[in-house]
């Protein structure tokens, strides 16, 4: 009963949806005042049966009702009661109905804080989202629903992939789709805007907040699935340049550029056509980044949501929603005339060049990733593209962006002068030149790059903040008490970049990394990285649904004990997989890092890891998203966001009003 | 004889690789350990062949480290992996024809973006629309 209560919501959403696209977008053409108060009506509906459909498919898993087949299939009755639930959206069907339970939300928030926004807009951006949804639902309802029953039901599941049992990976996914779904805001109001012939200082505000906060959960969950393949594949990698990884990064890469230029739209009215691209192509990435991996197309670890029969019905779908929004865009852009004007060097200068760097990365990314099936298809030929051509070629691309994402902040709006800039970011290039210099003493020449970089970016962020608050020429006290008047934009803007300088300082750091593999028995030890490492024991141990060999390891340092670890291997009867546990003792500096091999002969394959600065890798990206966060709670986003005063009438042909630019 | 010589190297290659891993300076297991993570581990393919724990990628850096000893360039090395395994293997591809377009796009990119922004900022701009009469009257009562 409760899947089929499922499966009912689920058809009444696409309903909804569908109904939300054609009544909200006709009436916003026909400026229909009833029609258009259904906005947020529609969205707030489409919601609740999305979450109702969700909740069943939820349900199910917990009770673990094997007659629905997809529970069947992806989950098991002794697995604990966590991975049951998120067993949920750990498969393909299920997935898919998370995303577009993510959608509707976004949907609903915009219906929600949308009051301020003119009715035909709002009308028209929940309308395309409704569009978007109703055709990823029609999908969900059709090619892969998660509520198909099984006659007769098995007596037991096949269970869930053993890999994705892991906290950290049963929380990846909403995360992650909370930063691919959300950019359709910013999409929605791009088409929205292109519909209305206007784009505006207003809209540049309405999208910012968007677009960041999707960048946060963006970069959160890329973080946190780099950090899970770096403690359970085994082997202390944290980014492969795999297609999966790759297309995460290109709306990342995307959506950064428009979070970008949206400021420039918002306080200078320029870029705006060029804003209104990034938007559609950072979503039409996410699209892709989402359902092209799991159309079989490309060669991924992510090999679990891999269902290649869904392949064209997925593809049409990226067709239906890309084509048509590059030919509106084509067709309405030269309509967006540009307003403020700017010289090369200027605030709005350096935004372009990084929109023009992140874009070119996105550019080679993207090639690389689409290569080898283009070289399959055209030519017949097996290829590979892999870290070696994605290190070489994005890292001339990335040191001029890090350059510039120092200097950018110190330049003015509309004209600056270069060499007054670079003056005064000089203790900042002193600094990063003597850790290069210090670092290149040593050997390694890529490290001593990514040092001095990531000393350029945390100095350089310092530095934008202690000039805002007049550190060192005014009094202390005083320079404090500025400190509350600067705008939490610029000193979130400070923190996000200085988030990426730690970042490289942890993929710099482990290029200094270590390891061993060396078999041992227990009572036997080794020496490595300074440290003396003992195998005290080897258990098998029970656990709820595997079973365990359990290895004890200490490490020592002149004879003090520094840490015990229990690397493991779990043994998953059900699914007749094996997983490796990996042990991990940090100091937020170094990582000790132990994984277990093969087990024979009574001893133990162990690998051994020294790896410098890793967590800065991750709490890099944790420092970004707090800084996106913290501009977020920017009372110039909170509450200015807004009006164009409803009571003045529109002039037609969309003409231009001049809105105040904040601060 | 020269159709005979990939053969060759791999029986000779297939025959010490159940033998122990070959002794190497740490200057040739730097190289042997370069050479390897340029190489995709065609079992798990994601992975390069340093970093691979399959049977295959431990075999393939056992034929390396053999070969480093044995005095074989980077170059040799790598040249006997594509004529056994094909491009395929290859993490970093070659550059030839089939190519040309994935290694040209880090220049075209920037230099085309750099190129649309240079155009955008000479093109001239027109000069803005005369006020309309509504407007002129409504600007004399705001400045009143």
């Amino acid at each position: 009963m409760i899947p089929e209560l499922g499966n009912f919501a689920l058809a009444l959403a696409c309903c909804l949806a569908a109904a939300q696209a054609v009544l909200l977008l006709l009436g916003a053409e026909r400026r229909d005042a009833r029609l258009l108060a259904m906005a947020p009506g529609l969205a707030f509906g489409q919601l609740i049966a999305i979450a109702t459909s969700f909740a069943a498919l939820a349900w199910s898993n917990a009770i673990s009702d094997f007659s629905v087949q997809n529970v069947a299939a992806f989950s098991q009755s002794q697995a604990p009661l966590f991975y049951k639930l998120t067993g949920t959206w750990g498969n393909h069907d299920g997935s898919i109905l998370l995303w577009c339970l993510v959608l509707a939300i976004c949907g609903a928030t915009v219906g929600a804080f949308g009051a301020n926004l003119p009715a035909t807009l709002r009308a028209r951006v929940i309308g395309v989202m409704g569009a978007v949804a109703a055709g990823f639902l029609l999908f969900a309802l059709t090619a892969s629903n998660p509520f198909t029953r099984l006659s007769p039901p098995p007596m037991q599941g096949q269970g869930m992939n053993p890999l994705l049992q892991d906290p950290a990976l049963a929380i990846h996914p909403p995360i992650l789709y909370l930063g691919y779904v959300g950019f359709s805001v910013p999409f929605a109001f791009a088409i929205a805007a292109l519909l209305e012939r206007r784009v505006d200082a207003a809209w540049g505000r309405w999208v910012r907040p968007w677009a960041l906060t999707s960048w946060c959960f963006l970069t959160c969950g890329i973080a946190l699935g780099s950090w899970w393949a770096y403690y359970d594949l085994g082997w202390g990698g944290f980014w492969f340049w795999d297609p999966v990884e790759n297309s995460s990064l290109l709306p990342w890469l995307t959506g950064t550029a428009l979070l970008h230029s949206a400021i420039v739209v918002e306080k200078r009215e320029s870029l705006k056509v060029w804003s209104v691209l990034l938007a559609i192509v950072t979503f039409s990435l996410s699209l892709s980044g989402t359902f092209l991996t799991r159309s079989g197309i490309l060669n991924s670890v992510h090999a679990f949501a891999v269902a290649p029969t869904r392949g064209l019905f997925i593809l049409a779908l990226l067709g239906l929603v890309i084509v048509p929004s590059l030919l509106l865009f084509a067709f309405r852009a030269p309509i967006l005339a540009p307003a403020g004007l700017f010289a090369p060097v200027s605030r709005e200068g350096a935004i372009v060049l990084n929109n023009i760097l992140l874009c070119s990365i996105a550019a080679v990314v993207f090639t690389g990733t689409l290569y080898p099936p283009f070289a399959a298809l055209v030519a017949g030929e097996q290829l590979s593209v892999g870290a070696p051509f994605f290190n070489s070629t994005v890292l001339p691309l990335a040191v001029p962006l890090v350059l510039a994402m120092s200097l950018g902040p110190t330049l003015s709006w509309k004209r600056a002068e270069l060499f007054p800039a670079l003056l005064r970011l000089w203790w900042v290039a002193l600094a990063a030149a003597a850790v290069g210099i210090v670092v290149a003493l040593g050997w390694h020449g890529l490290a001593a790059l990514g040092f001095a970089g990531s000393t350029w970016l945390i100095l350089g962020a310092i530095r934008d903040i202690a000039a805002r608050v007049r550190l060192f020429r005014l009094r202390l006290s005083e320079s404090l008490s500025r400190l509350a008047g600067v705008p939490l934009g610029a000193i979130g803007a400070a923190i996000a970049h200085a988030g990426l300088g730690v970042t490289i300082a942890g993929i710099s750091g482990m290029t200094f990394a270590a390891q061993r593999v060396v078999f041992l028995h227990p009572g036997q030890a080794t020496d490595f990285a300074g440290y003396h490492w003992a195998l005290t024991a080897l258990d098998r141990v029970p656990g709820p649904d595997f079973a365990a060999e359990v290895a004890t390891l200490q490490a020592s340092r002149d004879g003090r004990l520094v840490a015990v670890l229990h690397p493991a291997n779990h043994t998953f009867p059900v699914q007749g997989t094996a997983v490796t546990d990996t042990a991990i003792r940090t100091n937020l500096v170094v990582d000790l890092y132990t994984a277990l091999g093969a087990v024979h002969d009574g001893g133990a394959e162990v690998r051994l890891r020294y790896d410098p600065l890793a967590p800065w890798i991750w709490l890099g990206a944790l420092v970004m998203a707090a800084g996106g966060g913290l501009s977020l709670t920017d009372r110039r986003l909170r509450v200015g966001a807004p009006a164009r005063r409803p009571s003045l009438p529109s002039p037609p042909g969309g003409g231009r009003r001049p809105a105040r630019a904040a601060g | 004889m020269r159709r005979l010589l990939p053969l060759l190297l791999i029986l000779l290659s297939a025959l010490p690789s159940a033998a122990a891993p070959p002794t190497l300076t740490p200057a040739q297991e730097a190289r042997a350990a370069a050479i390897g993570s340029q190489l995709r581990c065609l079992v798990c393919q994601n992975e390069s062949v340093e970093e691979s724990s399959a049977t295959l990628a431990a075999n393939i850096r056992q034929v390396i480290r053999e070969q480093v000893a044995a005095g074989r360039t980077d170059h040799q090395v790598m040249q006997w992996m594509t004529a056994r395994y094909g491009d395929f293997i290859r993490l970093d591809p070659p550059f030839n024809r089939l190519t040309l377009l994935l290694w040209a796009v880090p220049v075209l990119a920037p230099a085309l973006g750099l190129g649309i922004a240079f155009a955008a900022s000479r093109q001239r701009r027109p000069p803005p629309a005369p006020l309309t009469e509504a407007e002129k009257s409504r600007l004399a009562t705001l400045l009143e």
